[in-house]
């Protein structure tokens, strides 16, 4: 009796350890794919924007959203509110600051180690060569673990819908950056707030902008670091700091989960050894006991 | 079956006031699903864009799945570990560990959007998403399970298949079936059992490493690195809780006598695991030096030293109380501290501990969830009843007029 709860407890622990003991394993298994050299980018100076919001009606209208009358846009009230891109609006305009004021343009921010590709259930997240991170409703079961994965809050779900509900996000203008053309928000953009290229450039280009003018930048260009990088990136005035962005490390979002749950199925390895060692037991067990007392039936 | 206690079903009558309380309760939540399904998530839930996972999931689903450990423990305990003396109890924990993963299942698809798409996983794979292998492996488990009760169905039905008028043809059909799977079962099963307790602990663990990915989301008092591993042990913990609580419950019910001496000799487990879940507890604090958050007064810290307190520390001093122990109000109070504990753990880890960006105001889950929810677990007792009626579960004294001849009478397939 004594001897076999020992053993039920030695047991019980070896499992733990299988489940938990590979844990550093497959921590380089998070960025083995690796964003492409040549993915795209864009650089937003927020201290270049001026709140028009013509970015949020071009998005609309390139993602057949009625964009509504254009005089909308000119509403200044909508600032009193801070907004979130929502379903028919994938990217928005927040105002942050009281004078000067900043305008900060949000959307989903195409992680170079996006947390939603890593976590989707489904696989519907997937990133591209380009850098943009897209989702595919083909997919798409509604589980909504993307928006608990998101480091940034940004997918969004159509929860009044019954039937096919869809998670939407800003999407990179893929259909419009395949056949050579600018996200519709960088063409539309009137004072080229926004700044479209190869993401390389655009981190030299955020530098030389800030060394060259400390007074205007804050020296933190957002997204050039956090959560191992993101394709959109943001030079902000000294006051902005860390209004309008969580604080984030530099880390990738989904290399802790990933890192265990590779450890726990590397090569499948600790699931079969535990059948194994469990057969084992109860194989043993089931010798010393007296035959025909262990079995259900 | 020469013994003079052997598992059979319950002959109490289904209804009591109790029953109809929670068919209620069954109806409030029919109403709030059937919301759900013709206008969407939204119309009835808290739930939006900050705050995608509720208590479908934090309860429904994590504290769910943790709560049915009983299943896997006992599993493993009768069978792998051979401890027989603790067979009488084996039973209802499965059939409780079967209803309730049931349910579990029954909550991921009431809370997905797409609820008519969620046999995608089976063939659209993601390794890398711990939601992935915890939506296959509790697939994987429910089947297990289902076929660990094959058993139990074919023991009822065999030779007593009894259909009216024109279904009587079936009858010859039927029988060879059941004894065709009745010979089947008695050969696999012990593969199927040691499948069971595998899958068990591959998914009890990766419902800890779900919230990891939502990072700085999740209140450091929970984001621990060892989260799967304190899964993982918690389950094991509150495992036999579970079936004493149930079998304290179910006999006083079906006003039959507690199998007090087993239960006590179960108990004696629950102390040393609850200790050992206790250590990783206190050694992730103190290692993460995560302590400081309990110096700050409000919902964290509050629900962290009410989970730990009531959960942990309480029923490990009860458990080990072997004088107390004796009492069998006490041995229900201590099994309930660590229930409600792991309950309360489960739901801080995926309500309580996650507060996302942009938020201006918590979660608050709406009457529509809290209906549903309390829909489901009214529904999961009700089952757990009609099947105990149905099927030889709860282990009673066989009378003299012997089980077996009556339902050879009455025996009716369902």
């Amino acid at each position: 009796m004594t001897t076999s709860r020992r053993d039920f407890l030695k047991i019980m622990g070896l499992a733990g350890a299988t489940g938990v003991g590979t844990l550093e394993v497959g921590a380089a298994s998070a960025g083995q794919q690796g964003p492409s050299d040549h993915r795209m980018g864009v650089l937003v100076d927020t201290t270049v924007c001026i709140g028009c919001r013509r970015c949020e009606m071009a998005c609309k209208e390139a993602h057949s959203i009625d964009p509504g009358p254009e005089s909308d846009y000119d509403n200044r009230n909508l600032f009193e509110t801070e907004r979130r891109p929502i379903p028919s609006s994938l990217t928005v305009v927040n105002r942050y600051g009281k004078e000067p004021a900043s305008h900060v343009k949000m959307q989903c921010m195409h992680c170079d180690y996006p947390a939603c590709v890593s976590a989707c259930i489904v696989g519907a997240f997937s990133k591209h060569e380009n850098g943009a991170v897209t989702w595919d409703s083909d997919k798409c079961i509604g589980c909504r673990y993307c928006m608990i994965a998101c480091p940034f809050q940004v997918p969004a779900f159509e929860y009044d819908k019954a039937i096919h509900p869809r998670i939407t996000k800003c999407d990179f203008c893929i259909e419009r950056t395949a056949t050579g053309l600018k996200p519709a928000c960088v063409a539309t953009c009137p004072v080229e707030a926004l700044t479209y290229g190869k993401r390389i450039d655009l981190a030299r280009m955020a530098q030389e902008r800030v060394e060259s003018d400390p007074d205007r930048y804050s020296p933190h260009i957002y997204g050039l670091h956090e959560v191992g990088g993101t394709s959109w990136m943001y030079l902000a005035s000294r006051d902005l700091q860390n209004l309008a962005f969580p604080e984030r490390s530099d880390r990738p979002a989904p290399g802790a989960s990933e890192a265990v749950q590779h450890g726990i199925f590397k090569y499948f390895i600790p699931p079969l050894s535990l059948y194994a060692l469990l057969g084992g037991v109860m194989w043993l067990g089931r010798k010393e006991s007296t035959p025909g007392n262990g079995g259900e039936s | 079956m020469s013994s003079a206690h052997a598992p059979k079903p319950i002959t109490k009558p289904f209804f009591t006031p109790g029953v109809i309380v929670l068919c209620l309760l069954c109806l409030n939540g029919l109403v709030f699903a059937t919301m759900r399904f013709v206008f969407g998530i939204g119309s009835i839930t808290h739930l939006n864009d900050l705050y995608p996972w509720g208590i479908w999931i934090g309860i429904d689903v994590a504290a769910g799945v943790a709560l049915a450990a009983g299943g896997f423990t006992m599993a493993a305990l009768v069978y792998i570990f051979h401890r027989d003396e603790f067979h009488c109890l084996m039973r209802p924990a499965l059939l409780t560990a079967m209803i309730g993963y049931t349910f579990v299942a029954l909550g991921v698809f009431f809370d997905l959007g797409r609820y008519y798409f969620i046999y995608h996983p089976i063939y659209m794979w993601n390794g890398n998403s711990v939601l992935f292998e915890v939506g296959i492996c509790v697939m994987a488990y429910i089947s297990v399970l289902y076929l660990e009760f094959l058993p139990i169905f074919t023991e009822r039905f065999k030779g007593r298949v009894n259909l009216p008028g024109l279904l009587k043809n079936l009858k010859r059909p039927l029988e060879t079936v059941i004894s065709f799977l009745d010979k089947i079962m008695g050969k696999v099963l012990f593969l199927l059992l040691i499948l069971g307790v595998v899958l068990s602990c591959l998914h009890q663990s990766s419902i800890g490493t779900l919230m990891m990915i939502a990072g700085d989301k999740v209140h450091p008092l929970w984001q621990s690195p060892i989260a799967p591993l304190m899964y993982l042990l918690s389950a094991f913990a509150v495992g036999f809780p579970m079936v004493i609580m149930e079998s304290l419950t179910a006999s006083r019910s079906f006003g039959l006598k507690p199998e007090a001496p087993v239960l006590r000799k179960l108990a004696n487990y629950v102390g040393p695991m609850l200790a050992i879940y206790l250590a990783f507890k206190l050694g992730d604090m103190a290692i993460r030096e995560t302590w400081v958050y309990l110096t700050e007064f409000n919902r964290h810290s509050v629900m962290w030293i009410v989970e730990t307190l009531i959960g942990v520390v309480i029923p490990i001093r009860l458990f080990f109380w072997k004088k107390a122990m004796r009492s069998n109000k006490i041995l229900f109070i201590a099994s309930m501290c660590v229930i409600v504990g792991v309950f309360l753990n489960r739901f801080n880890n995926f309500v309580i501990a996650y507060h996302p960006p942009y938020a201006t105001e918590s979660y608050v889950p709406s009457i529509g969830e809290i209906s549903v929810t309390l829909g489901f677990i009214s529904l999961e007792i009700l089952i757990y009843r009609l099947l105990a009626k149905i099927f030889p579960v709860i282990t009673q004294p066989v009378k003299k007029l012997s089980a077996q001849t009556r339902f050879a009478k009455e025996g009716v397939l369902l």
